[in-house]
This record gives structure tokens, C-alpha cells and sequence, in this order.
């Protein structure tokens, strides 16, 4: 492998139902950081079938280059022809870094490509950036400059872990929705279009989709939320989430939950914030009720501002907490709502 | 019908997190466990057994400790257990892990091969589709339901707001989520008879049709370049009052950094 002919950063541009994933934006954003250290270009990965429309949007967040492979086979996501498209840009572009969201298809699709391309995957990585490998000069080992050094929680977010992949290329990252910032998007910028097919014959290991079952959702994407009041097993019961919805609708806020919620069956996964659920990081962060595990922790510390309320004046949600209420959020939290009410009446 | 169940032996992050002076992690002081998403994809394995009929070999890749995990993967109801354990696959990435468990399944016969979404320690999801790669089958992750019908198997497969219903021929590779099902307890019978029991140990002599370059902390194209506890935002205020002084106090707050 000769690392020298890999060049340029590249972003896997997840799309659903051919409407482009925010992570797709937000990796785009990270990826014009990272370029602009390494001075070279941007470059979008767009797969899916009837897509090349969607490709100016790329550009508005800041892809220089878009590669469509368009084909019948990619209408909606299987990991076999995803991976053949994806790997088979690898083999032709040669791209120097490879970033996927680390979403329920780029976490499958990561791992098959990479393995394909024999090359390193860095999962779930929450902090990208050029530096050198090793991050300090030690005798006898050459050090390289401009390496993808890849920060990621491991140990249920108790560690934390700064990777590279030296010797191989492309230096491939999975990364977490909701990290990285998307740029503000520039109206009418153009990317140079590029289509690529490399063929796609089903063998053994296509699957056959036989039914897609969307959930039924009518709530906002927590992550896109300004105010998120969160609740946990202390709510008590599903019933009980109704205090929490009346103080989110009172602040234009969107109620979340915690993976014991979910467990219980009281709320969708896709309410769910941590680390086996989203990653959040809204203006203000209610955590009511929520203990604090550290894989809750994980996916909400930040926040610009945390409040909780907990009657366990023990809990470790309070070690995060910026204002943190020890009591009953019983008594607490529908008086809150109404203070609020009069609060914001009054500043009208 | 024959199942391989791949299996992890991981310390318990649930059970208090345990760190030596030097902030690394005292794996000794740490109670170990089957990984959660292992063990539902070892029942969902046990379940097909208990319907179609089928033998189920749990393999793992660890220290020779490990072996405590395919005792009680036998325990459970398991058939046979194999360790794979040699001081050079140490220090692999998912890589180097995924070829060397790859290497020990090319010795085997299977229909289908089940292991966990991710392991609680590294937490990647990387595992189970790497080997099916290197087995050039095809994989199914995010697995919430598995059935068998004829040569193939339909299988759910969770997305963040939708499942698909999928349908594989095997040999396949299946990724198992915890709430796929609840596992059930291993039985006194089944623990005595798992102690009976010969568990396959195998080095690398015994891995098929790898190449040394691939194998454990050499093999591993990512490398660490730095590992460190991590470091949290200290707590802030906490205050303990009667009710109507929280809200006043948490209304406060909230004027003071304008929102609202």
C-alpha cells in the first residue's frame, strides 16, 4: 500500500428514503476542518438509487466534490451492495480519510467495508483531528505528521481513547450523530458531480427486504431540540411523563427519556439519550428522575446547562448537573410549570 | 441445524468501574461477565434449538480465564465451547480479532453463525461484520427477532425509526441486540454437566488460512496513542430545598442565563 496516493477527506452521505441524514451535514462540516488542515478537498459518497438531485445540498454544506453511484440494487440500505459501492470508491478514489456516521447503517456498513479495504475503523469517535502519531517523538520510531488521530469513549464512556491507523489507508472513522457541527449553509454553491457504477451482480450474500416497518413518530428529533426535559425511572410511570410534556410544551422544549424508560417500555427508543441512544446537546438539559448512570451521562454531558431534580441527593446525575434540585419532582415539577408560565407571561 | 454463538468475556461496567493509581483499569478488581448482547444471541441460538433442533458451539477469543464464559454457555445449554488463546493474538483491534475468529470458524461447519451487537468494553459493533466479511457471507445486524424457515432465515433488523424484515440464505452472520429476548438462567443439571464437559482449546497453529501480518497487536492497523480516565465537568451547585424555593431557585437560574 502506498500511502502517498491517498488523498483528499471523504464523508459517506447517508440517505434515507432519498432525504440526506443530518449526520451526513455534520460529517461534511468536520470534513472542511480537517481538509483545510491537510489543504486538500472534500469529497461526498452518494449512494442510493434516483439520488444525484440531492447532491447540490452536499455542496451548500460544504462539499467540494460529490461521487453518486446511483443503481436499482441501492434503493433502500442492504449492507452487501452499500459495501460494494462504498468499497469500490475506495479502490478507485484512493481517499486519505473515510468518515461514516456511526448510525444504525454506517455501523454495519463501517465495519463490512473496512474489512474489505484491510484497513483500520475507529467506531463512534466524538473528537477527529490532524496531529502526529506518535502524538510525542520516541527514539527509534519515526513519527508522521498530519495523521487522523480519533477520539472515542470506550468502557461504557469511562475511558476515553485517542487512535490513529498509521500505516494503512484510508484512515476510516465511524462517527456520532449529534458530535460535530454542520457549517451554516451557503446558498447555491456548486460541487463538481462525478457518477460511478461499478457494477452490481446479487449473489449470495444480498439479502431479500421482504417488509419495512416504520415506527410512527410524531415528535421531533430530540437531537434537533433547543430544551430537552428528560425523565427517567423516578418519573415513576409512563402516566406520569404528562408533567414532564407540560413543562417542555410551557419552555417549546421536547421530552426525552432515559434507557431504563425505554427498557420499561414506557417510552420509543428514539427518545432515548445516551449512549446506546442519542446524543444530545440542546441549550438546556432537564434530567427529572434520571440517577446518571454513566452511559446516560454519556450522551447528554454537553449540554450547555443541566439541571436536575432527583430526591436521591447521592445520585451521580448531580456530579454533571450545573444547578442540581435534591426533592420530590412531584411537588416539584408542576409548580415549576406554572412559575414558568407566570415567568414568561410577565417578560411578554 | 448448526449454530456458532461468539461470545465475549467483558468486565461488568454496570458493577462500579474500578481504576489503578496510574488511572488505567484494574480489569482484576472488576467482577467479569458474559457480554450482554452475547449472551441474547446465545439464547436466540438455544431457542432455535429448543424448536428446529440444532447444536450450538460457543466460541470465544481471550485470556485462558475466559473460559469461565463457555462454562456457562454450556451451563446454559450450550453443546460444546472452544477457547481460542495465544499469547500472540493479544492486543488485538477488531481487525486482528475478527481474522483470527474468522480463522477459527474456517474449521468449523455452521448455518449460522450469532454473536452480539457489541461488547460493553470497546463498545464498537465491529466485530460480528467483520468476520462475516472475511467469511464472504452475508451479515445481518441490529437483529430484535430471528426466525428459520427452510435454508434461510428472516430476521428483523432494527433502524433508528423502522425495522426491516429481511430475509438471508445461510450460512449468514446474524448480530444479536439485547432485547432481543431475556436469557435464561443456567440449571443446576446444566451446570454440572457443563463442568463435565471437554472444552477445545486452540492456539494459533490451530487458526485457518491467516497470515501472521493480521494477527494481534502488530496485526492491529489502529493503534492507541493515548488512553486516559475521562475526564468530566465538575459538579455544579446543588441545593436542598422545599418545594416552592426549587422552582423559585430553577426559574432564577433560568432568567439569569436567558432563557427565558
Amino acid at each position: 500500500m502506498n500511502l502517498e496516493e491517498y488523498k483528499g477527506v471523504y464523508v459517506f452521505a447517508q440517505q434515507v428514503d432519498n432525504e440526506i441524514s443530518s449526520i451526513a451535514f455534520e460529517l461534511l462540516g468536520k470534513a472542511k476542518d480537517l481538509a483545510k488542515d491537510l489543504n486538500t478537498e472534500v469529497t461526498a459518497v452518494l449512494v442510493g438509487c434516483g439520488i444525484k438531485g440531492l447532491a447540490d445540498q452536499l455542496a451548500e454544506y460544504g462539499a467540494d466534490k460529490v461521487i453518486v453511484v446511483d443503481d436499482p440494487e441501492l434503493k433502500d440500505y442492504r449492507t452487501e451492495p452499500y459495501a460494494h459501492a462504498l468499497a469500490s470508491v475506495i479502490n478507485k478514489y484512493k481517499p486519505e480519510i473515510m468518515l461514516v456516521g456511526a448510525t444504525a447503517i454506517g455501523r454495519d456498513l463501517g465495519p463490512r467495508v473496512s474489512a474489505r479495504v484491510a484497513t483500520g475503523l475507529t467506531a463512534d469517535c466524538t473528537v477527529l483531528e490532524i496531529g502526529d502519531f506518535p502524538l510525542q517523538p520516541v527514539p527509534g520510531q519515526e513519527q508522521l505528521h498530519n495523521q487522523l488521530l480519533m477520539t472515542r469513549p470506550a468502557f461504557g464512556g469511562n475511558t476515553i481513547a485517542t487512535i490513529a491507523c498509521p500505516y494503512n489507508r484510508p484512515q476510516m472513522a465511524t462517527v456520532r450523530a449529534g458530535v460535530m457541527q454542520k457549517i451554516e449553509p451557503i446558498k447555491g454553491a456548486k460541487a463538481v458531480v462525478e457518477e460511478f457504477n461499478p457494477g452490481f451482480t446479487p449473489d449470495h450474500k444480498y439479502v431479500e427486504i421482504l417488509e419495512i416497518v416504520k415506527a410512527v413518530t410524531e415528535t421531533v428529533d430530540i437531537m434537533d431540540a433547543k430544551i430537552l426535559v428528560s425523565g427517567g425511572r423516578g418519573v415513576g410511570s409512563p402516566e406520569n411523563f404528562k408533567i414532564l410534556e407540560d413543562l417542555a410544551e410551557v419552555l417549546g422544549g421536547t421530552v426525552s427519556c432515559s434507557r431504563a424508560v425505554v427498557d420499561a417500555g414506557w417510552k420509543p427508543k428514539d427518545l432515548q439519550v445516551g449512549q446506546t441512544g442519542k446524543t444530545v446537546r440542546p441549550n438546556v438539559y432537564f434530567a427529572i428522575g434520571i440517577s446518571g448512570a454513566i452511559q446516560h451521562v454519556a450522551g447528554m454531558e454537553e449540554s450547555d446547562i443541566i439541571i436536575a431534580i432527583n430526591k436521591d441527593a447521592d445520585a451521580p446525575i448531580f456530579d454533571v448537573a450545573d444547578y442540581g434540585v435534591v426533592g420530590d419532582l412531584n411537588k416539584i415539577v408542576p409548580k415549576l410549570t406554572e412559575a414558568l408560565k407566570t415567568a414568561i407571561a410577565a417578560a411578554k | 441445524m448448526k449454530i456458532v454463538v461468539c461470545i465475549k468475556q467483558v468486565p461488568d461496567t454496570k458493577g462500579g468501574v474500578k481504576f489503578n493509581p496510574d488511572g488505567t483499569l484494574d480489569r482484576g478488581a472488576m467482577l467479569t461477565i458474559m457480554n450482554p448482547d452475547d449472551k441474547a444471541g446465545l439464547e436466540a441460538a438455544l431457542r432455535l434449538k429448543d424448536q428446529y433442533g440444532a447444536e450450538v458451539t460457543v466460541v470465544t477469543m481471550g485470556l485462558p480465564k475466559a473460559e469461565e464464559v463457555l462454562r456457562e454457555a454450556m451451563a446454559m445449554g450450550a453443546d460444546n465451547g472452544i477457547l481460542v488463546t495465544d499469547r500472540v493474538l493479544g492486543g488485538a483491534d477488531t481487525w486482528a480479532t475478527s481474522t483470527t475468529i474468522a480463522g477459527a470458524l474456517r474449521n468449523l461447519e455452521y448455518d449460522l453463525i450469532i454473536t452480539g451487537r457489541q461488547a460493553i468494553d470497546g463498545d464498537t459493533a465491529q466485530v460480528g461484520p467483520q468476520i462475516s466479511e472475511h467469511l464472504n457471507i452475508p451479515v445481518i445486524s441490529y437483529a430484535q427477532n430471528i426466525k428459520v424457515e427452510g435454508d434461510s432465515v428472516i430476521v428483523e433488523r432494527q433502524y433508528e425509526d423502522r425495522y426491516h424484515v429481511l430475509k438471508a440464505k445461510m450460512p449468514c452472520l446474524i448480530t444479536a441486540l439485547s432485547e432481543l429476548n431475556e436469557p435464561r438462567y443456567m440449571t443446576p443439571g446444566g451446570i454440572f454437566d457443563a463442568y463435565k464437559k471437554e472444552i477445545t482449546v486452540w492456539g494459533r497453529k490451530d487458526l485457518k488460512d491467516v497470515d501472521d501480518s493480521n494477527l494481534g497487536l502488530n496485526g492491529s492497523p489502529t493503534k492507541i496513542a493515548k488512553a486516559s480516565d475521562k475526564v468530566r465537568k465538575g459538579a455544579g451547585e446543588k441545593v436542598t430545598l422545599d418545594p416552592d424555593e426549587s422552582v423559585s431557585y430553577i426559574v432564577d437560574k433560568l432568567k439569569e442565563k436567558h432563557v427565558i
